[in-house]
């Protein structure tokens, strides 16, 4: 096992962040009041689809209190559609309809919760009075909620201008599958849905803006996922230069994917600043949550693999259709993860998957955990429990010939991922995860297991799956690493952090670089006043992207440091080691100097800094991966079925995975941790219930239910390490892996479980609720 | 309307609006924003502080109701005084054990838990695996798992435990 060669890397380290967050005193946005800040609420569309007819606000503007109210009509060159974050791949045959939304809606309404209007007052409270007094004229349109139906010819067209509902349409295929499902001894073909859900972090969305006329300068605090793009976008929009803008994302209460967006409130808080002159705050609250924030999931499948009689797949072929809301502003991300995701970790010589994508009259679809990845999962590992079932082969041993062996990398699916690049894994232990999963759970000796467990009257499964998570993908992150005269060391880096313990982690891979304690190092992240080069974080990349970024910035730091000390100490740079925040000579401890005295040194107030060098002991580096790392893991589950009640218990949940060099053990399993209680609330007990009239019966936490404590099991966990081939660490991402499989698990161990009771029940759609577990049960029996 | 109360162990005394929610009170009248709010309905728990030792939810309560009663929020709990730099040897033995456990990830939920943990264990200080697990299951977290908050809280009874009734902090406050 390749390591990065330092002592911290690979340790489990308590967080730097923790005293912070556990006293109340971590800054997180809602947190920020400048001094004579006022306050923002949104009035929003309860309907779906409509035309605004008009919209009279003269009351609400009259309420005392009230600052300034502004609909679309106030809001001149702004009121353009927002940007497109991240354009389609380049592929052939591709059709893509860019429609994103307004700021403020000017006539057409698309889905519910569309703002209408912005209120500015000098509470929060007094804002949404003053909401409850403006008053809208509505046309409602029919509305499309039924995503099979979205693409129908008479379907109501959301946007106008397009001959249809249709947003996207892509194709990618190797091999040639009708060949191969001509000579198949086994072709199944299936439908499955997967539902809706939300991001559902705890901290909604917010944004404080500051503009500050005698500097000329705009402050604002966002929880942001993405500071400096969003930073980028602002600044541009409101015609300020991008060095006249200040993002700060401080602590951030959970991201999840909905939080990388580029949303209107991030531009008109600013602008009602910069307009009324006074700082101006928004705080989404959680019902609004549930529209203005962006959702994922809606996706129905038509899917085929075509197998011998020995259980090796010759092909899959699979035609879905994915939900992309009302507008489609992040692209063809998801749905691309979802067409690369399937494969996994098998061998599919012949591939052939197309997809819709179509505009629904629901809240915008974006990654959120997963991001597409836990459909495609879903399917491929669904299809080879039903081959393995019709061949009567065990469903491990189906798995098992046909995963990509070790020798095999780096392995080439000769399509196209979500990152322009093709779909290549630089290397993997898929037959090791499958191996450990299955001794973990005891899958040889279950069956005894199973006998053991009948008396109480419910029956046990297990449920054994694979899963590939491409992870870190580029362009690049950079950092910045400084050592203050104090000793102190600090390091600033683009990403922002949502929880993911960056300021414990990054500090791990300085401190070996230098020879210091990670609780030696600041870590600054999400800052553009302190680095305003980068993208954001998502897609599990932060370690990996922003990681080796620090890594190549630490390494050079180091090199200024032994050049400093070696002149100080009148020796051999060679001689020299980095230890207890000092430089001293090999052999003779005493012979040391201080790393702060160094960083004094190379900064002088007189004499002369030498020529072609910097002053300071400071390095900025950047990493751009040439492509996404991909990460690997092996899920397994027991489960307990009531059969009277269709009530699951999860007895145990074991995770194998392998995300490279692992930096902190405990951080990379606290991302297995939730990713799993996100895949368990997903897979069971998240759905987002929409009525006839396309309204969401359930936006609040009392009636979509995230997963609590009594409903997540402790999880097992065991770490591979197979370095990345990619970067210098070894990275690969872990946050998104967690929750990616659960699912699939879940339904193979339900139905294992189930296999006596209803010997033909299978489960093809998700979330697999009780109500719904009992139906089919019903269905079968 | 006119309301005096006690806050983290000090006076506090004040005209606030009648429906001004406990929550918003402590966050932008009395300053302390570690009381979080995740969802203003009284499901995520975030919000949750202490009224008179007992865990309340901050976002269903008035500002007005809190007369005469004493409030502990996340900030009443390390030794630590407002403003000072907190240091993990100061944090209180939950904190500190959340900590140790990695019972928090964003720490947007965390003041909430905490503040229900530290009044579970002073009525069950010897707490099994599932009592905790039902003690905290009012609280929403998205990060964690629960797994660690979990072994965290059993972590702090341990503690508790070792440091004997005379280190109760109830005496200190």
């Amino acid at each position: 096992m390749s390591r990065a060669g330092g002592t911290w890397v690979g340790a489990r380290v308590p967080r730097n962040e923790d005293a912070r967050l556990l006293t109340g005193r971590a800054q997180f946005v809602e947190d920020v009041e400048p001094p004579g800040a006022l306050h923002a609420a949104f009035v929003r569309s309860d309907l779906p689809a409509g035309r605004l007819r008009g919209l009279d606000v003269e009351r609400a503007r009259a309420h005392p209190g009230v600052h300034a109210v502004f609909t679309a009509a106030d809001l001149g060159p702004l009121l353009r559609p927002g940007a497109v974050l991240v354009p389609p791949p380049p592929l052939e045959g591709l059709v893509f309809h860019a429609r994103t939304a307004l700021p403020l809606v000017r006539e057409r309404i698309r889905h519910q919760g569309e703002a209408l209007a912005m209120i500015v007052a000098d509470s929060r409270y007094v804002a949404e009075d003053a909401a409850q007094l403006v008053e809208a004229d509505i046309e409602p349109l029919d509305p499309v909620v039924d995503l099979g139906r979205a693409l129908d010819e008479d379907a109501p067209r959301i946007h106008d201008d397009l001959p249809s509902n249709l947003a996207a349409y892509v194709r990618q295929a190797k091999g040639d599958y009708a060949a191969a499902r001509a000579r198949a001894d086994l072709v199944l073909e299936r439908r499955f849905s997967y539902d809706r859900g939300i991001g559902g972090a705890i901290e909604n969305r917010a944004v404080v803006a500051e503009w500050d006329a005698r500097a000329d300068r705009l402050q604002v605090w966002d929880t942001t996922q993405a500071p400096i793009p969003v930073r980028n976008v602002v600044a541009a929009a409101l015609g300020l230069s991008e060095s006249q803008v200040r993002f700060i994302a401080p602590f951030v209460g959970g991201g999840f994917g909905p939080k990388i967006m580029f949303y209107a409130e991030e531009i008109l808080v600013p602008w009602a600043s910069i307009r009324l002159g006074r700082p101006v705050k928004w705080v989404e609250d959680r019902y609004e949550n549930f529209f203005a924030t962006t959702q994922e999931r809606g996706q129905l499948h038509e899917a085929e693999i075509s197998v011998t009689r020995e259980g090796r797949i010759l092909g899959v072929r699979d035609i879905f259709i994915h939900d992309s809301g009302a507008y489609d502003p992040y692209g063809l991300t998801i749905p691309i993860n979802t067409q690369c995701t399937l494969l996994g970790p098998y061998r599919v010589p012949n591939y052939e998957s197309e997809f819709r994508v179509a505009f629904t009259n629901k809240p915008i679809v974006t990654p959120v955990r997963g991001a597409g990845r836990q459909h495609g999962v879903f399917i491929m590992e669904r299809l080879l429990d039903l081959a393995a079932r019709g061949l009567g082969l065990d469903p491990v041993e189906i798995r098992r010939r046909n995963v990509i062996g070790s020798d095999e990398f780096p392995y080439n699916h000769e399509i196209m991922y979500q990152d322009f690049a093709p779909l290549r894994y630089d290397s993997g232990s898929y037959e090791e995860s499958l191996e450990e999963a299955v001794r973990l759970v005891g899958h040889e000796t279950f069956p005894r297991e199973r006998e053991r467990a009948q008396p109480d009257g419910r029956v046990v499964g297990v449920g054994v799956v694979n899963y590939v998570e491409g992870t870190g993908i580029g362009p690049y992150e950079g950092a910045r690493i400084t050592v203050e005269p104090g000793g102190t060391v600090r390091l600033a880096t683009g990403v922002g952090t949502q929880g993911q313990g960056h300021f414990t982690s990054f500090a791990q891979i300085v401190a070996d670089a230098i020879g210091v304690q990670p609780s030696d190092v600041r870590v600054v992240t999400g800052d553009t006043s302190d680095f305003h080069w980068g993208t954001g974080t998502f897609a599990s990349r932060g370690a990996v992207v922003a990681g080796n970024a620090i890594h190549a910035a630490a390494q050079s730091v180091r090199e200024k440091i032994l050049r400093h000390a070696a002149k100080a100490l009148e020796v051999d740079p060679e001689d020299l080691e980095l230890a207890d925040g000092a430089a001293r000579v090999r052999g003779a401890p005493d012979l040391s100097v201080d790393l702060g005295a160094l960083a004094l040194s190379a900064n002088p107030l007189r004499g002369a800094v030498e020529p072609g060098t910097e002053p300071g002991l400071e390095a900025t580096s950047y990493f751009g991966p040439p492509y996404g790392t991909t990460a690997n893991g092996t899920h397994a589950v027991v489960v307990a079925v009531d059969p009277e009640t269709a009530m699951v218990e999860i007895l145990r949940y074991i995770v194998v995975h392998d995300c490279g060099t692992v930096i902190n053990p405990t951080i990379v399993e606290g991302q297995i941790h939730g990713g799993v209680a996100a895949g368990i609330g997903n897979a069971f007990y998240e759905e987002l219930v929409f009525d006839e009239f396309g309204g969401t019966s359930n936006a609040s936490f009392m009636d979509y239910l995230l997963p609590t404590s009594t409903d997540v099991p402790p999880i097992e966990t065991a770490h591979l390490e197979t370095p990345s081939t990619l970067n210098p660490l070894g990275t690969k991402g872990v946050g998104e892996g967690g929750a990616i499989p659960v699912a699939a698990a879940f339904a193979q161990a339900v139905e294992d479980a189930l296999a006596d009771i209803a010997p033909g029940l299978e489960i093809l759609d998700i979330p697999l609720s009780p109500g719904r577990l009992f139906e089919l049960l019903r269905g079968a029996s | 309307m006119r309301i005096s109360a006690r806050i983290n162990g000090s006076a506090w005394s004040g005209d606030v609006e009648p429906r001004l929610l406990l929550s918003d009170f402590l966050r932008s009248e009395v300053g302390l924003t570690g009381t979080h709010v995740g969802c203003e309905h009284g499901v995520c728990g975030a919000c949750t502080v202490q009224l008179d030792g007992e865990p309340v939810r901050a976002c269903l309560m008035f500002a007005v109701q809190i007369e005469g009663h004493e409030v502990t929020t996340v900030e009443g709990l390390a030794a630590a005084a407002p403003g000072e730099a907190v240091s993990v040897e100061r944090l209180h033995p939950v904190q500190r054990a959340l900590h140790e456990a990695h019972g928090l990830q964003c720490g947007f939920c965390t003041p909430g838990i905490l503040m229900t943990a530290e009044a579970f264990l002073r009525e069950n200080p010897a707490p099994s695996r599932e009592e905790i697990r039902e003690a905290v299951s009012g609280h929403l977290c998205r990060c964690t798992g629960y797994h660690n908050i979990v072994e965290g809280v059993a972590l702090a009874a341990e503690r508790l435990a070792a440091d004997g009734p005379g280190a109760d902090r109830d005496g200190d406050r």
